[in-house]
């Protein structure tokens, strides 16, 4: 035996002894549940010692990939500047203007054609997704963009939804009408929070939106004559077109391509304020708030208006929900939903539009097929989270800020290159 | 230039200043020096309405400042390099440069001083794609000096520049900061620990203790003056 192999064959041993232990502890730990099974009908415990074999023998190789995982992650941390081949494969994608057109190209055709191919459910389903892409673009403003946690964001989707739904149900007004409307009372609840909060950061921001939102969904509960409280509003009628009278079906297909076309909309106006002043200044308030005053830039102004087109976004989501479902009750407000939200916008990848779409499409279509699994449903999605967070913490889809220093690298040299001519 | 007249300022209970005044003529590089906490800093804040003051007054070439608010005050023409180089970690240096010139539209003007900067600090020209966070001390220094220029000020506030740097680049900041002063009559408010640096290159200074000036005079006679030698200079 030659003398390289003894130290890998010293660390396979020690690697398969830490697994050993890892399955005993799980042996250990899940015995409870797995082996004592109580039968109350013959008064007697039957000790299922089989079931935790099987738990031994199965916890033993997922320890041993989980472990072999956490050490090739490691090590690619530890050799940064090779890159992997997603990150390559993305380069190429990214750098090749046809291949990422033809990419595009598909991909919308299989969004314009996804109503006519898949079912009325699966549209339904596809709409909730669409739904909260556009609510984790609108958070990833606030989040991501602005660095300011916000944990109360239902607040302003229940504020889009409850203005539709009320407006529909006293007046009669539309969908159409009652976007706007919605919209500009959700901008002003998000001014509205955005003053007292304007000197907080961090946790305690966190805390007071928390609050912000529980007291809305709260107001909503108890104030019966203004929202019917617990009950609900019924009755909303979905969005018309032109007149003309739809099917159920046709309802949905509708709904579907208006929400795909305000995605649309978000993505171009997200895309656009990335770039614009005010993105400008709400990364650099994120980055250093103090550096950012000696800049000149305006903290209260860039504070607000982060709020401000945030909650703006949530207040048209807010007006779909309620078109789409034709009854809201205040339910549908609680801080599970801000929850969601955000972490579509840490799963995505903060301030990455891409990741943000991606991370709504996962986290959102995910559950609903995992259905088939229905009560192991939220146990793989609690595990897809963690294993996410563990290996790519920085989300599914880095930001964009990193390809872009990869490729100024080259250019750098480019240009030193150049320089050097030059002189 | 810039008077202050009586200034107070608080952080909620602590009296940080105590009465202080004092003038920046146009054209000069004055220097504030003093202990550990005498409060340079704060002053530095108060001018640039950061930590606004409670008391007393600030003019700035005519204009009262002191109710002012920082992008208010920016857009005067003062501008605060902060202690401890504040730059943005995630942003380029070329993008830190921009954001220096938040306020201004005119891209001509920034194209132009962003030349003159990578003249100023060429290791900054080299190192205009590199993230500022992964700059190293000295080169984040020569880049928060370079954003404060960006939008041309009529008065720079420096706090600590040399804070940190190895003497070689001590001596670069200041020759840069005399250049600076030199070269488009920016008028110069230097806050500094390194007491004999900043007399060299300063017309005048003076010395805060606990909240008050103690002393004021020209450079030159500063670094005569017995009790700043005890003090300030180590001799
Ligand atoms: N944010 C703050 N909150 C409370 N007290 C503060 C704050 N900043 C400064 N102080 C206090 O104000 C006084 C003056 O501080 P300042 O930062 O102005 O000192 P300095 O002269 O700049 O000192 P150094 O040379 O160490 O930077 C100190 O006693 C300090 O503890
Ligand atoms: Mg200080």
């Amino acid at each position: 035996m030659n003398t390289q192999s003894i130290p890998f064959i010293r660390r396979a041993v020690s690697e398969i002894g830490r697994s050993l232990l890892v399955s005993c502890w799980f042996m250990f730990l899940t015995f409870p549940i797995m082996v004592i099974k109580v039968n109350p009908l013959e008064r007697t415990i039957d000790w299922q010692w089989m079931r935790l074999v099987w738990i031994g023998l199965a916890v033993f190789p997922l320890s041993l990939v989980w472990r072999w995982l956490m050490m090739r992650k490691e090590q690619g941390s530890a050799k940064d500047g090779e890159d992997s081949w997603q990150k390559r494969l993305g380069e190429r994608i990214r750098a090749d203007r046809k291949i990422s057109a033809a990419i595009l190209a598909l991909l919308a055709a299989f969004v314009v054609a996804f109503p006519f191919i898949f079912s009325s459910y699966q549209t339904q389903i596809m709409i909730s997704a669409l739904m909260y892409v556009m609510l984790g673009l609108g958070l990833n403003i606030v989040v991501g963009l602005a660095g300011l946690l916000d944990l109360g964001y239902v607040a302003f989707y229940a504020v889009g939804a409850y203005s539709y739904a009320l407006l529909n149900h006293h007046f009669g007004l539309g969908f159409w009408s009652a976007l706007p409307i919605g919209a500009g009372l959700a901008t002003i609840f998000g001014i509205l929070l955005g003053f007292p909060v304007l000197r907080l950061r961090g946790d305690y921001l966190a805390i007071v939106t928390l609050g912000f939102g529980e007291i809305i969904r709260l107001v909503l509960e108890n104030w019966n004559a203004f929202s019917q409280g617990p009950s609900g509003i019924a009755g909303i009628s979905r969005p018309g077109f032109f007149g003309i009278e739809l099917s159920l079906s046709q309802h949905t297909v509708f709904l579907y391509f208006i929400v795909l076309a305000l995605v649309a909309f978000t993505i171009l106006v997200v895309s656009r304020l990335r770039n614009s002043r005010i993105g400008r200044a709400w990364i650099a308030l994120r980055e250093d708030e103090i550096a950012c005053q000696a800049m000149g830039i305006d903290k209260t102004k860039t504070k607000l208006t982060a709020f401000a087109l945030g909650a703006t976004w949530a207040g048209f989501v807010g007006c779909i929900f309620a078109a789409k479902t034709t009854f809201i009750n205040p339910a549908s407000f609680t801080f599970m939903e801000s929850a969601i939200i955000l972490s579509i916008v840490v799963l995505g990848g903060m301030g990455s539009i891409i990741g943000v779409i991606v991370g709504a499409l996962v986290l959102i279509l995910l559950p609903e097929y995992l259905r088939a699994f229905s009560e192991y449903r939220m146990l793989v999605f609690g595990a897809s989270m963690v294993l996410i967070m563990v290996f790519r913490p920085q989300g599914i889809i880095t930001g964009v800020r990193r390809h872009y220093r990869f490729r100024q690298k080259e250019g750098t040299e480019e240009q030193g290159e150049r320089d050097a001519a030059s002189a | 230039m810039l008077k202050v007249k009586n200034l107070h300022t608080y952080y909620g209970g602590i009296h940080a200043l105590k009465s202080v005044s004092f003038d920046l003529p146009e054209g000069e590089i004055i220097t504030l020096i003093g202990a550990n906490g005498a409060g340079k800093s704060t002053t530095l804040m108060s001018i640039s309405g950061i930590v606004p003051p409670r008391y007393g007054e600030i003019i700035f070439l005519g204009t009262p400042i002191h109710q002012l608010s920082p992008d208010r005050i920016f857009a005067l023409g003062i501008v605060q390099v902060p202690e401890g180089r504040r730059i943005f970690p995630q942003l380029t240096v070329r993008e830190n440069l921009d954001m220096g010139a938040y306020l201004r539209t005119d891209r001509k003007g920034i194209a132009q001083d962003i030349d003159y900067i990578f003249n100023l600090f060429p290791r900054l020209a080299e190192r205009r794609h590199q993230l500022g966070g992964t700059l190293s001390g000295g080169e984040q220094q020569m880049l928060a000096i370079s954003r404060g220029l960006m939008s041309r000020p009529k008065l720079l506030l420096l706090d600590e520049p040399s804070l940190g740097l190895a003497p070689v680049l001590v001596q670069l900041i200041f020759a840069t900061i005399e250049k600076i002063n030199r070269e488009n009559k920016t008028t110069i408010f230097l806050v500094e620990q390194n007491a004999n640096m900043a007399l060299r290159i300063a017309h005048r200074g003076y010395v805060m203790e606990s909240g008050v000036i103690t002393l004021e005079d020209t450079a030159a006679n500063l670094l005569k003056s017995e009790k700043v030698k005890q003090a300030y200079l180590g001799l």
